[in-house]
């Protein structure tokens, strides 16, 4: 099951990040995991958060350019070489990995990806014995 | 060659003057109202016919005309010959993407080339000079203005119109051209650029600029005129009443000449459209009295500007108008391109993006800079960088080939850009002219 990641717009200059933190912060909004892509004149936000659905209505009210975006997520023990095994199943589904981050779990590290065509991608990653996490089961870790 | 190109012309008293254009505008008139509907129906809506117009006291009475008037009679509304007998158009921006096109016969073409012709002899041009001419030939009026006066001057004239600056550089130096006509952020930038490639002021041959069809600062023209080692003389002019050469510089360099006996020029309160005393600032308004294919009465050209009739030590008797101060619209003119905010508005929606955004020009080394700001919204918002990126380049050449220039678009947050009482400041123009 794809899980649903909020993607935010940030002007490149000072104080966005923390303009954006402040919002999720006063909404008592938890960031799970975050990435920020930049380019020369603008960055992208992406994050896990507790509630997907308040965090971005409460953006958008706050003039925030906000959407979700499904993305999929799958454990990892924390050893060598468990990021190459997981990776290595990517390539034999030929699922292309549009890009990716991770965060720590209390035990384990969990790898989130977005790829092209999310469905199709799951399928083929089922196929391979790749199961990937459901929102219930990313609120527990 | 001596020192004006039709001195009879350029150098008659007032009172001749006047009576050409007494004679010329009786024509003119009649002219109009025998070939232009659109501007008959204009007299006679403000209450006014041919019989009306018996001197040039009547000026006044003629209804104005305005850019909306060009874009509702596009393109042919305002054609006042036949087609057989027009030879050319030239064509500008409008002010929402319509074009204007003004139409010439070869008379038009000829009274524009004497016009021009007296700009480059004002400035000291003879048969004898090497002109190269770096405005854009085209569309634009600036290559084909210049270039037709400088043969009828008789200068060996190098055609390059604008850009590719190595080969700009090369004519110059291996031609001794001494004669430069662009817009004055070109000759700029030309003149910087030399001086990179180590060309002092006495190792160019140039003597002489003939710049215009944008603003520049009498800072701009010394900086200029040290980099190239020449004298700058300005040119004005504008493709609805004929080209560059309507007025120009002389030796004096104080104010351009107005080709009078071409040319009535007014200057009105633009609020009230009532014709002001000279030496007032206002709306410069221009009646065309040779015109044949695009005849304009009394043509609103937004610039602000003042009129003077002082003696002018160079010997001409024509009226001199001071470099505009401003518009009475919000058009810009941005490295010597008309830039209307409307089209930059018409852009935006044509890609489903709502009005919100703020043009910021600025000026880097003598060149204008054109930024747009545009609102990110949650609709356009997606979370590919290469899609938003592809989105912009889809708005930035939208602007290329709306404008003809090139606009680098920014994308800000949502309802960031300031709007005072309501109302988005749309423009902010950091240049210092």
């Amino acid at each position: 099951m794809s899980v649903k990641q909020v993607s935010v717009f940030l002007e490149n200059k000072p104080g966005t990040l923390d303009a954006l933190t402040k919002v999720l912060a006063d909404h008592r909004i938890n960031i799970r995991a975050l990435s920020l892509a930049d380019t020369n004149d603008f960055g992208i936000v992406r994050m896990l958060v507790d509630d997907v659905y308040e965090a971005t209505n409460v953006l958008k009210e706050e003039n925030f350019a906000a959407t979700f975006t499904p993305v999929l997520i799958y454990k990892i023990s924390d050893e060598t070489g468990s990021l190459q095994k997981l990776l290595q199943r990517f390539t034999e589904a030929n699922v292309n990995i549009e890009y990716m981050y991770a965060f720590a779990g209390k035990k384990d590290a969990y790898m989130i990806f977005r790829v092209t065509d999310t469905k199709a991608a799951e399928a083929r990653l089922v196929s391979k014995g790749l199961r990937s996490l459901t929102d219930e089961e990313l609120a527990e870790v | 060659m001596g020192r004006y190109f039709q001195e009879e012309i350029e150098r008659a008293p007032l009172e001749k003057i006047r009576e050409w254009q007494n004679e010329k505008l009786l024509r003119q008139v009649k002219h109009v109202w025998d070939n232009v509907p659109y501007y008959r129906n204009k007299m006679i809506e403000a209450g006014v016919t041919v019989e009306d117009i018996k001197s040039l006291d009547d000026l006044h009475k003629l209804p104005f005309l305005t850019k909306a008037d060009l874009k509702a009679a596009y393109p042919y509304g305002l054609l006042a010959v036949p087609l057989r007998d027009c030879v050319r158009i030239q064509s500008t921006s409008g002010t929402t993407g319509k074009r204007v096109v003004a139409f010439y016969t070869q008379e038009d073409i000829d009274m524009w080339e004497d016009c021009t012709a007296r700009a480059i002899v004002a400035a000291g041009g003879t048969n004898e000079d090497v002109c190269q001419v770096s405005y854009g030939y085209g569309l634009f009026t600036g290559g084909p203005g210049l270039d037709g006066g400088s043969h009828k001057v008789g200068c060996l004239t190098i055609p390059t119109s604008s850009g590719n600056t190595e080969r700009q550089i090369m004519f110059i130096m291996d031609l001794s051209a001494t004669i430069l006509c662009c817009t004055p952020s070109y000759a700029a930038y030309l003149g910087e650029t030399m001086r990179e490639m180590g060309y002092g002021p006495d190792d160019i041959p140039l003597k002489i600029g003939i710049f215009g069809a944008e603003a520049w600062s009498e800072e701009m023209r010394r900086d200029i005129e040290k980099t190239l080692g020449i004298k700058a003389y300005d040119i004005y002019g504008l493709t609805e009443i004929s080209g560059p050469g309507v007025s120009f510089e002389c030796e004096e360099q104080r104010g351009m000449h107005i080709n009078e006996d071409h040319f009535i020029a007014e200057i009105i309160n633009p609020e009230t459209g009532e014709v002001l005393p000279e030496g007032t600032q206002g709306e410069l308004v221009f009646t065309s009295l040779d015109k044949k294919a695009f005849p304009l009465l009394r043509y609103r050209t937004r610039d602000i500007c003042t009129l003077t009739r002082e003696k002018c030590s160079c010997g001409r008797t024509h009226v001199r108008m001071t470099k505009p101060k401003g518009r009475s619209d919000d058009m810009l003119i941005i490295r010597g391109v008309n830039v209307f905010p409307s089209q930059i508005e018409t852009v935006l929606m044509n890609n489903g993006y709502a009005a919100n955004y703020q043009i910021i020009v600025g000026r880097v080394n003598n060149t204008d800079t054109l930024d747009v700001k545009v609102e990110m919204t949650s609709d356009m918002f997606t979370d590919n960088v290469g899609e938003i990126q592809a989105r912009k380049k889809v708005l930035e050449d939208g602007m290329r080939s709306m404008l003809g220039i090139k606009a680098k678009v920014t994308l800000v947050a949502p309802k960031s850009i300031a709007r005072s009482e309501g109302k988005a400041v749309r423009v902010i123009d950091n240049r210092k002219i």
